[in-house]
């Protein structure tokens, strides 16, 4: 077999979203040779997609709020499965990532003094997400982007990395991968590897997540031998757009349900009447005709049932929808159109408005929007050491959504961002020091390349087999109607099963054309780490027998005390077929999964805790 | 949603057979590479509510699944899916097959400025080295107030200025319709293209940024090569008034560099008998220089104050004494072929950036 092209460098990182672009930021201003290598073009990232803004106490807005109550809002927001340290370091340190990219050129928008503003948010006690108009994530990584090229850092734009190379049971020491453009194998050595790859969504058949979201990194640390945690603890949206394909995933905000949106069914019935929990029933109204009094006169009736808590109303959409009276595309319908005038619609939503009528030229002051459970964010994710972002295999950090811990069982809005730059920066920091610290030659082992490059290109040695996309949009029907919103014991079985069919399905893709630029094989080649995730994703949430956060249970709607306390820790023993899940053989079938005590809060920070309500 | 459509159903996902309304679409698509290509029909269901990505997605899933497109967000906002869609710069995913000519053939090209690497997607490695090339944001120090309140104190009104070119996703959809280098490949190497002239305009008007790029933009940059056609404004999809706002005002800004007051009045002489700015405008665009030599251009610009905003009104009205408003100006570095020797006065001889 013939010579790849290699490269050396100190630091290499994997993702050039916000986390990827911070951490090698801080690697280069430390001296260190430092890459980033990313799937698609530099500045593309699902990070560009974040709205809403970067959440840090900053206090411009209200002097009150500090770190602390910071801490307090996002542990309460995860349900308390966060690790605490890392929920200190993010709300401590927030504010200084922020204005440090003012620093670097971000514009946000001002408060009347000048400084950075802030916006409400959910969960949030004070305005607190620093943002520019609704396209933050775009001016963040810009920013980093920018800073990234002044910087002189070298990127692999649009190589596609395959596997993490191991020093023997050590030290991570490279990775191999291939440049998308020309299909041609690449490997690099490095002291130190950070995983910034970013979410699982593609899983799902709907999602807000892009084509690059396979769960690379949580699958790839998998087959190093890492673990992960909490892999059942996904986010989803109750209301995205299932219908037209062209807006497909994109999230309908719960606006257009405060503002007078109702929900359907096939037959035209308002459902969610019928599905008012009794611990809600007091403060719900009986009748159409109360509910429709609320909304212009709190006083004249209880709330609407379309305003009950985000898991009521998915798991209410999720029921009819498995009754057979959903829409034509497997949601429901979400009607304002019928209820309010054309001009106040417009008013009151203008972004709604806008948005699908550019992107789907569907009219919401003329016609129901069809919606349905989308998928969004992961909270699961490689376990870290919270100071370093150190994994649990040597040299190995990871940074961003491909972490776990953080937002514990459920993420506030906003706090992505904020997790994107203190963590990208401490794993930049903790890779750099173990960089520095590494002695001794740093080689790859070239038999794991080859056979990461082998099982790559096997689905080209198959004259017939599975279409890759077939497989893609199986393993998405599957993940979305079994392993969606709502979940329950049975069908989290069924999945289980389903997706071993699938692995050995993937076992028989073949693939036509070559290797440049070939959309087929790249997909071929990431349908391995959709399986790993998927699997760690059913198998959390058979194991997890309670409803807490994003992760809801039928058959265990309330929470388990005694489950709060404990993180799902998944992981492929060293040996058992940990190098047989990179390229295009994903017959990883054995993940353990252990509960594990979350270590005590220490009192200070328990304390913190009971602060009072209000401001 | 386990009835929904598993099967013929892509990358995306597409819609069951029985989603499909009855008609037809046909999609011409290039194939090919660097060493040559050709277009290739390929005929689908038509099917409601599309954009031209999502038909894309189709032919892969189920014709072609080595047809090679760039792709992410699938909604307007990372720019990656660019393509010619007959025959006119713009994103896949934002261009609804619905908005095109009903019952006609849709042809998608990859962009004609930059090579091909494989059907639908070209090498844009020139936009990433020609970003290497401007010299980075560069801050002035935190007052003793703002090292105090934590941050910068900027005016919302003067960071809104900067933040218009900030929306840009970088699809370079205005690179590729760009003539300087579209129809003139060896203008590459001098000329930063309209993307990168709204970058500097962006530096430029930041309320931060203290470093000068008027030199650079004329010598390196080819700042003058713009004959403002507003090519770029037309195809960009977050409606950023490229020439208008950026390049326009840049250009003004080179030529209060240069300002001398014998040089001033030498070029308004030649102005009055070289034609209009509209005929200017309307020519190919330039291949040779008519930049001059800022030599003993003003300090570094610092704040754009309100003040420093009413110096440069006070530059336009000038200009519009005799020649109209703002495009006189912007005609200067032009260099239209007539007399592109004359156009550089005597007194600062042209390094020549072509």
């Amino acid at each position: 077999m013939s010579e790849y092209e290699t490269h050396d460098f100190d630091v290499i990182v994997i993702g050039a979203g916000g986390a990827g672009l911070r951490a090698a930021i801080e690697a280069r201003a430390q001296g260190l040779r430092t890459a980033l290598i990313c799937k698609s073009l530099l500045g593309k990232a699902h990070t560009v997609m974040a709205e809403g803004g970067a959440a840090a106490a900053l206090g411009n807005v209200y002097p009150e709020d500090n770190w602390k109550v910071h801490f307090r809002d996002t542990m309460r927001g995860g349900k308390m499965l966060n690790n605490w340290r890392m929920a200190q370091l993010h709300a401590q340190e927030a504010p200084d990532r922020v204005r440090e990219l003012e620093e670097w050129g971000a514009l946000f928008d001002r408060t009347k003094d000048g400084l950075i503003t802030q916006r409400d948010f959910g969960g949030h006690r004070f305005a607190r997400l620093a943002h520019i108009g609704d396209r933050t994530g775009l001016e963040l990584i810009r920013t980093l982007q920018q800073k990234a090229v002044a910087d002189g850092i070298e990127v692999f734009m649009e190589v596609k990395v395959l596997r993490l190379l191991r020093d023997g049971d050590d030290a991570v020491s490279g990775v191999v991968g291939y440049w998308r453009p020309t299909g041609e194998f690449v490997t690099f050595t490095a002291k130190a590897v950070v995983l910034a790859t970013g979410s699982i969504g593609k899983s799902w058949m709907y999602t807000s997540n892009s084509w690059e979201s396979t769960g690379d990194g949580v699958a790839m640390a998998l087959w190093a031998g890492a673990d992960v945690i909490d892999m059942e603890c996904v986010q989803f949206h109750p209301t995205g757009m299932v219908w037209p394909l062209s807006v497909r995933g994109i999230l309908v905000t719960e606006g257009v349900r405060g503002d007078g949106g109702v929900l359907r069914n096939s037959e035209g019935r308002r459902f969610m009447f019928d599905y008012i929990p009794p611990m809600f029933a007091a403060e719900t109204a009986k009748t159409e005709e109360e509910g429709d009094r609320w909304y212009d006169d709190h006083s004249a009736g209880q709330r609407p049932p379309e305003l009950l808590p985000r898991d009521e109303v998915a798991r209410s959409i999720n029921s009819e929808v498995k009754a057979g009276r959903g829409s034509p595309h497997g949601g429901v319908f979400l009607d304002i159109a019928t209820r309010r005038s054309a001009e106040d619609i417009r008013r009151r939503l203008p972004s709604m408005y806008h948005q699908f009528k550019e992107l789907a030229g569907v009219d919401i002051t003329a016609e129901a929007m069809e919606v349905g459970p989308t998928c969004h964010y992961a909270m699961g994710g490689i376990r870290v050491e919270a100071d370093s972002a150190a994994t649990t295999v040597p040299g190995l950090f990871a940074a961003g959504e491909v972490a776990g811990g953080m937002h514990g069982a459920n993420r506030l809005g906003g706090n992505s961002l904020s997790d994107l730059l203190v963590f990208g920066r401490r794993a930049g920091m903790g890779a750099v020091e173990y960089a520095q610290g590494r002695t001794g030659e740093v080689t790859i082992d070239r038999g794991q390349v080859d056979e990461a490059v082998a099982a790559a290109l096997a689905p080209f040695q198959r004259q017939e087999g599975e279409n890759p996309y077939d497989l893609q949009s199986d393993l998405q029907a599957t993940m979305q109607s079994l392993v969606g919103i709502i979940r329950t014991g049975s069908e989290l079985e069924e999945a289980l099963g389903k997706l071993e069919e699938l692995e050995d399905r993937a076992t028989k893709v073949a693939i036509s054309g070559g290797q440049a630029y070939n959309p087929g094989w790249n997909l071929a080649t990431d349908l391995p780490s959709m399986l790993t995730v998927s699997r760690a994703v059913a198998q959390g949430a058979v194991n997890r027998k309670e409803s807490r956060g994003g992760h809801t249970r039928d058959d265990y709607p309330k929470p388990d005390p005694d489950m709060g306390t404990v993180n799902f820790v998944q992981r492929i023993p060293v040996g058992t077929g940990g190098s047989a899940g990179a390229g295009g053989t994903p017959s990883v079938t054995t993940i353990t999964i252990t509960p594990e005590p979350i270590p005590p809060m220490p009192d200070e920070l328990s304390a913190l805790m009971e602060l009072e309500e209000g401001h | 949603m386990t009835d929904a459509p598993i099967h013929d159903d892509g990358a995306t996902g597409t819609a069951a057979p029985d989603e499909a309304d009855g008609g037809e679409v046909t999609m011409v698509l290039w194939r090919g590479d660097a060493t040559g290509g050709a277009f290739t029909e390929y005929v689908l269901p038509a099917v409601e509510g599309e954009v031209v990505l999502d038909v894309i997605h189709r032919v892969q899933a189920t014709h072609a699944p080595d047809l090679a497109c760039r792709w992410n967000c699938k909604a307007g906002k990372c720019g990656s899916c660019s393509a010619e869609i007959n025959g006119k710069p713009a994103l896949m995913c934002m261009t609804r097959m619905s908005e095109l000519p009903e019952g006609e053939d849709v042809v998608v090209a990859p962009l004609k400025t930059f090579p091909v690497i494989r059907d639908l997607v070209t090498d844009v490695s020139y936009n990433y080295e020609v970003a290497k090339r401007i010299p980075p944001f560069n801050p002035r120090a935190k007052t003793e107030d703002e090292v105090e309140a934590g941050g910068y104190r900027m005016a919302q009104i003067d960071v809104e200025r900067s933040q218009e070119f900030r929306k840009c996703i970088e699809c370079f959809l205005c690179q590729d319709v760009c003539h300087v280098i579209r129809d003139h490949e060896e203008n590459k190497t001098s000329f930063a293209g309209p993307r990168f002239f709204a970058r500097s305009a962006e530096l430029e008007m930041h309320p931060l940024d203290v470093t000068d790029r008027r030199a650079i933009l004329q010598k390196e940059q080819g700042l003058g090569k713009c004959n403002i056609t507003k090519c770029c404004t037309e195809v960009c999809p977050e409606h950023i008034k490229i020439t208008d706002n950026a390049i326009i005002p840049l250009k003004e800004r080179v030529v209060d560099a240069q300002y001398d007051p014998v040089a001033w009045l030498g070029r308004k002489i030649r102005r009055r008998t070289k034609g209009t700015v509209e005929q200017a405008a309307a020519t190919s665009p330039a291949t040779g220089p008519a930049a001059v030599q800022p030599e003993d251009h003003p300090p570094a610009h610092g704040i754009p104050t309100a003040l420093e905003l009413d110096e440069v009104d006070e530059v336009d009205e000038l200009d519009e004494l005799d020649d109209g408003p703002m495009v006189s100006v912007a005609a200067e570095p032009t260099g239209a072929p007539m007399g592109q020797a004359g156009d550089t006065p005597p007194e600062a001889p042209s390094p020549a950036d072509g």
